[in-house]
Parts: structure tokens; C-alpha cells; sequence
């Protein structure tokens, strides 16, 4: 690429991306350096304990998770983007609602509704007799269904964008060519689409690797079980750092190969909107209302009409402090995602302009906040500012006089960067796959036409990467509000959250009261769901 | 373009200035704090606390207007709470860490994490076996670990004590919870010091080959399942048993005491301590005396129909309902520093 005049320079370039990296080093380094003290004991009692079958545990969920959010958020946003079929409008931003609902709360939902005690096996006892066969509502089969209906919408965004953009002319350019429909989704959609297909699978699979709530709600063990297990039963914090530190590298590992895998391939595309759909009619017309419509009352009508059930005999909890939790919730999820999202999009641009994936490394380092189970992660969030606040805060602040104190942790300030450690790769995701959608020509063209720098990204890029934008915002937004264990540790006093709420309220197993805060949470998250939907409809 | 402009910056500035805003008061009151503790011992205290905010707010609340003293506190699990005081050290602002389990609260202690309590008045009110031997931090409620049985299919005559719960007569018919949770790493931790370890480790066998089903991940799920007829006995904290009857008063279940004749039913705490590097360790003591006294005591245990852990305060009168009677009156700190082997005794025994 030509470095014209007003190009920045090399250096500012790198600048957000070693920026981030770093701040995510912080806590990452907190986790690693664990390795400095060896944990003989706890690794040797579970190896001989059952870490083999953690370890199939969770490798079960991973594969059959995967292939669930694939299969449902592909399938989903291929109809949505590229058919026509009655009720397409609305459905089309209605599939993205399930993520507003944290997979703790579906979980506790479908165990309520389906265990044995619960009122579908009663009903089914009462009809069929006391020995009927009924699948287990506790096993891996039923948990994967859980993790899938929550954590489908990462991929369902992202590959809606991904079909989007490509629109229908490259589709007819396959078709002219002799494919068929389905030959020319399997040939030329997919493979065009799978850079964001990738990108969502695999931040639904980092929070499948990382997630606690819903699987302890199954007690279903899996390797963050082994975590937990090291810190709470064991008081051993160091140990599960360890174990906490080959998630990591598990994650990093399965990262580098697809990058590998990907090869030099680039996946540009003209980014025409073309309003011509399949127009779908008759059965398949209904089928295709019929899957949406199932996924959707599942994945969130379900979940929602039980929890206002239950909200609705606890409408006495309703009180002013709701207001506060709400604002708090409000304000720190949306000051997080613009943060995120406007410094992925510096980072995205930035490395776009350098072409090339020199910085692979730090790209990575600065993905990786993701992958950790939450509550380690904040831990070693407030390891680090803690330590920043004992070395060198402290000592500045003596040489003028001030007595010690905490600037960090505790602050507002921490509190944000812990969010934005986390969600990063959250933001990176839809943005950088959405930039890659952009073909240099255009760029060249605008250079070309004597457009400065700056003039191409506010005329070229960021209307082209609109769609990735909004979804990045959309998914750091979500994210932050359910996001439980960095905020209890590090929100300043009296900052509390409806996520904070929800934990007071289900950590003493008092799930029916916690479904007025959880469906408050639902609910604040859905404005901007709507909000932003209504922007990136075709 | 035009419509990402108009659509977000509005928006990006009003959060923005709000967070400013708000961080801007939130450092102001910071600074403000500490001087005015600086002139008076009394200004305000801080807790961090495991439990929960509904629990203690109403006490704090009731503090407050009684001496004027500001509380303020911040929730979280018991594990990140104790690294945050650990890694705040010197700095920390926290007076007070409150804990549920006599296991973390000895956890607490070892870590160096508390200061003596110093206080007559605490050491008169709760029992020697509900505080630690080094006076480092006393309970403030007691909750009691029982057998909880479907009153249509199990007769109270065929019950005597945890043990017998691995009798072959009780072959899929018990429910228990994961042994993830510490109340039952605690009753285990207690069998392995009255029974010893290899006895112990066979009565969780027993319990295991009992099985109706998994274990499962709450207290109230074992009550719901004993109740549906998955299983017909259980160990529960009595607590949950006393919110699900109010739910359905009417509900097929009842609480058994266990090991009358021997050791006494299990029974656990929750409990407070005055942090190491306390800012307040006066204003800090005098919160806790209060607690553990009079009519905050009956409330403390009351909120969660609990027991008062003041032996000269009586429970709450639902709490009476259930019946009196002996409780093991092992050092709950036993639990506390055999929490690790009973952890790994329940994992050889493959009680998940």
C-alpha cells in the first residue's frame, strides 16, 4: 500500500493495538506467573479424580455446542438475509434477543420446567404412569441445548452480516454458472461467509469453555468445575490459575490453527445491498416461519413468560432502587461497549492500513480475555491494579505527601478497563470481519480521487463497516450487563447492578426473586437490540 | 453516515458526561471520607461481605439510625473478597469481612486476614465452639444441617442419623446436594473428625450407591425432588425447608434430627471478623457487639430463619415451629481446617 503524505505514522499505527494488548497482559500475566510455584498436591489429586472425565465432558460440549450454534445461527441468518417469507421482518431481529438472557437464568429456567419435579415430567408421570421413560433433563444432551439456544445469536449476527453484504449478485454470478441454489449457499455463500461464521463460533466457544453458572446449574462438571474446585474447595487460588492457564492455551492454540487453516485466502466482496430475496412460498414459506417462530419461543418466549411469572409474584421488590440498579446497569454497559468498540475500530483500521499480520501475536494476546472463566479473570484484573496501586501509585503519591490509598481498584476507571479486557474480543470480531468484507479497490479508487486519509475512513470504511459497528456495540452492550464476577469484585461502593442483584438473589437459591431483576435485564437489554436492528435491516 | 452520527454520538456523549459525572462525586465523597473518619472515629464503617445484601441491609439500615454511623459494603463471593483484602493489604478501606461458613472464616484467619475481636461482650454472647480459639472472629447465626423426609412414604421411626442414610435400606430413594457446596464439605469435614477418615469415607460411599438420582446443584431442588417422589430422604439446611413451606404450607415434607442419641445434628455459621488493617477497629467492634446482642441478634437469624448463635436469644417463632434440639457442639473451626481433606474424601468416594 502507498504511504501517501497524510498517512500516520508507523508507530501511532501500532499505538491502540499494543495498547490493548498490554492492559490485557496485565491480568494474563497475574494468571501465568501461577506457574512460578508448583501445586503438586491439587494436580495429583485431580488427575487420579476424575479430570479425564471433565476433560470428555467438556470436549462433548464443545463439539456438540459448535455444531448446534453453526448449524441453528447459519441456517437462521441465511433465511432471515437471503428469503422472504411471512414474518422475515420482525424475526429477523427477534432471532437476536435469546443473548440478552444470561445462560445461568435459561438454565435454571429449563431445569424448573423439565426436571422431575418440575410440572412437564409431572404431567407426563400423571398420563403415561410412574415408570414413563422421559429424556434426562439434568444430562449433556440438555445442556448442550441450553448453551446452543443462548449462544447461537453470535453466529446468527455475524453470518446475517456476512450474507448480507455479499447480497444476491454473487449468488446469480454461481447460478450462471451452473450451481444450484443449494450448490451455489454450500459453494459461494458459505465459504465467502466464513470468516464470520468462525469469528462467531468461537466466541460462543470461548464462553462455553469459560462458563460456570449454567453448567453448576446442571451440575454438570466441566474443566472451569476442576477450576472452581481448586480455588473454593482447596482455598488454592495459585492452582487454579494454573488450570485457568491452560484454557488459554487451549484457546490460543485452536485460534493460531484456523488462522493457519484460513491460509492467505481474503474474502473480499462488493458491498451492494441487494433487495432481491428468495421468495419463499407455500410449505417451504411455512417451514420457514415455523423454524424461526420454534427458536424463537424457546430460545427466549419461554424463558421470558416464566420469569414474569415468577417476577410478577414478587412485584413487591419493585422499588426505587430498581431505578439506580437500572441507570448503574445503563451507564457502565454502554460507557463499556463504546469504549470496546471504539478502540477495536482503531485497531481494526489501524491494521488494515498496515496491511500485512505483523502483530499477529498481539492481536491475539489482546483476544484473549475472552477465553478465561470470569471470576479468574477479574481476580487477576484486580491482582494487577492492586499491585499498579502498591508500586506505583503509592510510591508517587508519597512523593508529594499523600497518605496511601487505592486509585484503582475500586474505581470506576478499573472497573471499565476489567470490562473492556473481557469483551474486547467481542468488539473485535464483527468489526474486523466486516472490514475484511471491504476490498482495497475502493480505497485505491478514493486515493485515486485525491481523498485524504481521514476523508476515506469516515466515507469509505465506516459506512461500509455500519453493520459490524452496531453489532459490536450491540454484543459489548449485552455482554457487560450480564456480566457478573468482575463487577461484584471491582465496582465502586454502592455501584451496583441488576447483575449484581441477580447474584445476591440466586447464590442463596432464591431463583424465583431473581427473576424481577433478571427480567428488568432482559428488558433494558432489548432497547438496544431494537434500537440498533432497525438500523442494520436490509 | 449521517444516521451512525446522529444515532450515537448523542448517545456516546450522555453516557460519557453521566459516567463522568458520576466517577467525578463518587472520588469527591472518596476523598471526602477519610478525613472526616480522620476527625471522627465514628464516621463510617466498611464490610466486605459473602453474604448477602438483603440479609444484613435491613440491620444496617436500623444501625444507622440508631448511632448515626454510615455503613457501606460491598457483596461478592467469599473467595475473590478474601484475595481483594490480601492484595489491598495496608490500603484496604474494608473494617469488617463477613463470611458465610465456618470454613472460610477459618480460611480467613489463616491467611492473617483478621485482628483480635478484643470484646467481652462477644466473648459472653456466642459460645466458645461458634468463634475461633485465637478470638479472631465469632458466628452471628447458626444454621443446622438435617434429614429432610417425604412424610407420605417414610415413616420419622425409620430415621436415626446421617450415617444410616448409607443403609442398604435407603438403595435409591435418597437425594443429595453437589459436593461442591460447602455446607456438605463442612458435615462431611465434622464426620471425618467424630468418625474418622476411613469411616467417614464409607458412609459417603453408602450415600453414594444410594442415589436416586445425580446430586444436585441447590438445596431447594432436593426438596422439590423428594417431594415429587424421585427420592423420599435428604440433607438439606433447614432454612430452605422453612421458604419452601411458606411457598405450600401444605407441602408433603418434614424435618428429622439426626444422631440425638450421639453427637448431635450438624450445624454450621456465619460469622465476622474485624479485618487486620482496619481503619476503624473501634467503631468496627462496637457494630459487631450490637450484632451479636439483643434484638439485632433475633433479626440477624431471623431475615434467613436461621438460628441466633447468643444462646440467650430465641429463634424466630416459624423457626421454633420445627422443634427443638442438640447440635454438635464440635468447634465449627474443625470444619474450616478439614474442608480440603473432606473435598478430596468426597471426589475418592465419587460423590460429585
Amino acid at each position: 500500500m502507498k504511504q501517501s503524505s497524510t498517512a500516520p505514522s508507523r508507530f501511532l499505527l501500532r499505538l491502540p493495538l499494543l495498547a490493548t494488548a498490554a492492559l490485557v497482559l496485565l491480568p494474563l500475566s497475574v494468571i501465568l506467573l501461577s506457574w512460578g510455584s508448583a501445586q503438586v498436591d491439587v494436580w495429583q489429586h485431580l488427575i487420579e479424580t476424575g479430570l479425564g472425565r471433565l476433560l470428555r465432558n467438556t470436549v462433548t460440549l464443545l463439539l456438540g455446542v459448535g455444531t448446534g450454534v453453526i448449524l441453528l445461527g447459519v441456517g437462521l441468518a441465511w433465511l432471515t438475509a437471503m428469503c422472504e417469507f411471512p414474518g422475515r421482518r420482525w424475526l429477523d431481529w427477534a432471532l437476536m434477543l435469546p443473548l440478552a438472557i444470561p445462560a445461568y437464568v435459561v438454565a435454571f429456567v429449563v431445569l424448573g420446567l423439565f426436571d422431575y419435579a418440575g410440572p412437564v415430567q409431572t404431567q407426563w408421570r400423571e398420563w403415561f404412569g410412574r415408570d414413563a421413560w422421559f429424556p434426562n433433563a439434568r444430562g449433556s444432551g440438555a445442556v448442550i441445548l441450553v448453551m446452543t439456544a443462548v449462544l447461537y445469536p453470535y453466529v446468527y449476527m455475524l453470518a446475517r452480516g456476512a450474507f448480507l453484504a455479499q447480497g444476491r449478485a454473487t449468488l446469480e454470478a454461481a447460478r450462471s454458472l451452473g450451481c444450484s441454489d443449494w450448490g451455489g449457499f454450500l459453494r459461494v455463500a458459505l465459504p465467502m461467509a466464513r470468516p464470520a461464521i468462525v469469528a462467531g463460533a468461537a466466541l460462543a466457544l470461548m464462553e462455553v469453555l469459560a462458563d460456570f453458572g449454567a453448567v453448576a446449574i446442571f451440575n454438570f462438571d466441566t474443566f472451569t468445575t476442576a477450576i472452581y474446585k481448586a480455588w473454593f474447595g482447596f482455598f488454592n487460588l495459585t492452582a487454579a490459575a494454573q488450570l485457568a492457564s491452560l484454557l488459554l492455551l487451549f484457546v490460543g492454540v485452536s485460534l493460531f490453527a484456523e488462522t493457519r487453516a484460513r491460509g492467505r485466502a481474503r474474502y473480499h466482496q462488493q458491498s451492494r445491498r441487494d433487495r432481491g430475496a428468495f421468495q419463499l412460498s407455500g410449505l417451504k414459506a411455512f417451514a420457514a416461519s415455523g423454524a424461526c417462530l420454534l427458536v424463537f419461543g424457546l430460545a427466549f418466549v419461554l424463558p421470558v413468560v416464566q420469569l414474569g411469572l415468577w417476577a410478577w409474584q414478587r412485584r413487591g421488590d419493585l422499588d426505587a432502587r430498581f431505578a439506580e440498579l437500572v441507570g448503574n446497569s445503563f451507564g457502565l454497559a454502554g460507557s463499556a461497549a463504546l469504549i470496546a468498540a471504539s478502540l477495536a475500530l482503531l485497531v481494526a483500521l489501524a491494521e488494515r492500513w498496515r496491511g500485512g499480520r505483523r502483530d499477529s501475536v498481539a492481536l491475539r494476546i489482546a483476544g484473549m480475555g475472552y477465553a478465561l472463566p470470569g471470576s479468574v479473570l477479574a481476580v487477576g484484573i484486580m491482582l494487577a491494579f492492586a499491585w499498579i496501586d502498591r508500586n506505583w501509585v503509592n510510591p508517587l503519591r508519597a512523593l508529594f505527601g499523600l497518605e496511601p490509598t487505592q486509585l484503582l481498584v475500586g474505581s470506576a476507571a478499573a472497573l471499565l478497563a476489567a470490562y473492556l479486557i473481557r469483551f474486547y474480543s467481542v468488539a473485535f470480531g464483527p468489526l474486523s470481519t466486516s472490514l475484511e468484507r471491504i476490498r482495497p479497490v475502493l480505497h485505491e479508487a478514493a486515493q485515486t480521487l485525491g481523498a485524504g486519509h481521514r476523508r476515506i475512513v469516515r466515507r469509505v470504511y465506516l459506512p461500509l463497516m455500519l453493520p459490524g459497528i452496531l453489532t459490536a456495540l450491540l454484543l459489548v452492550f449485552v455482554d457487560t450487563l450480564k456480566e457478573m464476577p468482575a463487577t461484584l469484585l471491582l465496582r465502586p461502593f454502592g455501584w451496583d447492578t441488576l447483575a449484581v442483584r441477580i447474584y445476591e438473589l440466586t447464590s442463596e437459591g432464591e431463583w424465583e426473586r431473581a427473576a424481577l431483576p433478571a427480567l428488568t435485564l432482559v428488558l433494558v437489554g432489548l432497547v438496544p437490540v431494537i434500537l440498533l436492528m432497525r438500523r442494520s435491516r436490509r | 453516515m449521517n444516521m451512525f452520527s446522529r444515532l450515537l454520538l448523542p448517545a456516546a456523549a450522555a453516557v460519557f458526561l453521566s459516567a463522568c459525572g458520576k466517577s467525578g462525586t463518587d472520588a469527591a465523597s472518596e476523598k471526602a471520607a477519610p478525613e472526616a473518619a480522620g476527625s471522627d472515629e465514628k464516621g463510617q464503617i466498611t464490610v466486605y461481605t459473602a453474604r448477602k445484601e438483603h440479609l444484613i441491609k435491613p440491620l444496617f439500615e436500623r444501625y444507622t439510625a440508631e448511632t448515626g454511623i454510615e455503613i457501606r459494603y460491598i457483596t461478592d463471593k467469599e473467595g475473590p473478597l478474601m484475595a481483594r483484602l490480601e492484595a489491598e493489604g495496608e490500603t484496604s478501606p474494608a473494617d469488617i469481612l463477613m463470611t458465610v461458613d465456618a470454613g472460610n472464616l477459618w480460611q480467613a484467619e489463616e491467611r492473617g486476614l483478621f485482628q483480635p475481636l478484643n470484646s467481652d461482650v462477644i466473648s459472653k454472647a456466642i459460645p466458645a465452639n461458634l468463634r475461633s480459639g485465637n478470638d479472631m472472629w465469632a458466628a452471628l447465626s447458626v444454621r443446622a444441617r438435617t434429614i429432610v423426609y417425604a412424610t407420605d412414604r417414610v415413616k420419622p421411626e425409620e430415621l436415626s442419623t446421617y450415617e444410616a442414610l448409607a443403609d442398604e435400606g435407603w438403595k435409591g430413594r435418597l437425594c443429595l446436594r453437589t459436593s461442591k457446596k460447602v455446607y456438605n464439605q463442612s458435615l462431611v469435614a465434622t464426620m471425618m473428625d467424630t468418625l474418622g477418615a476411613d469411616k467417614a469415607e464409607e458412609v459417603v460411599r453408602g450415600w453414594v450407591a444410594n442415589l436416586a438420582t445425580d446430586p444436585m446443584s441447590n438445596d431447594t431442588a432436593v426438596l422439590k425432588a423428594i417431594a415429587a417422589g424421585q427420592c423420599d430422604v435428604g440433607i438439606v439446611n433447614t432454612y430452605y425447608f422453612g421458604r419452601l413451606k411458606q411457598e405450600q404450607p401444605d407441602l408433603n415434607l418434614a424435618l428429622f434430627w439426626p444422631n440425638q442419641e450421639d453427637r448431635g445434628v450438624h450445624v454450621n455459621v456465619s460469622g465476622a471478623g474485624i479485618t487486620a488493617h482496619a481503619k476503624h477497629p473501634q467503631a468496627a467492634r462496637a457494630l459487631l457487639e450490637w450484632l451479636a446482642s439483643g434484638e439485632a441478634q433475633a433479626q440477624f437469624a431471623a431475615v434467613n430463619q436461621e438460628y441466633p448463635a447468643n444462646p440467650s436469644v430465641q429463634p424466630s417463632e416459624e423457626v421454633q415451629s420445627w422443634g427443638s434440639f442438640k447440635a454438635d457442639q464440635v468447634s465449627v473451626e474443625k470444619a474450616g481446617s478439614l474442608q480440603t481433606e473432606a473435598v478430596k474424601l468426597m471426589d475418592r468416594a465419587g460423590y460429585r
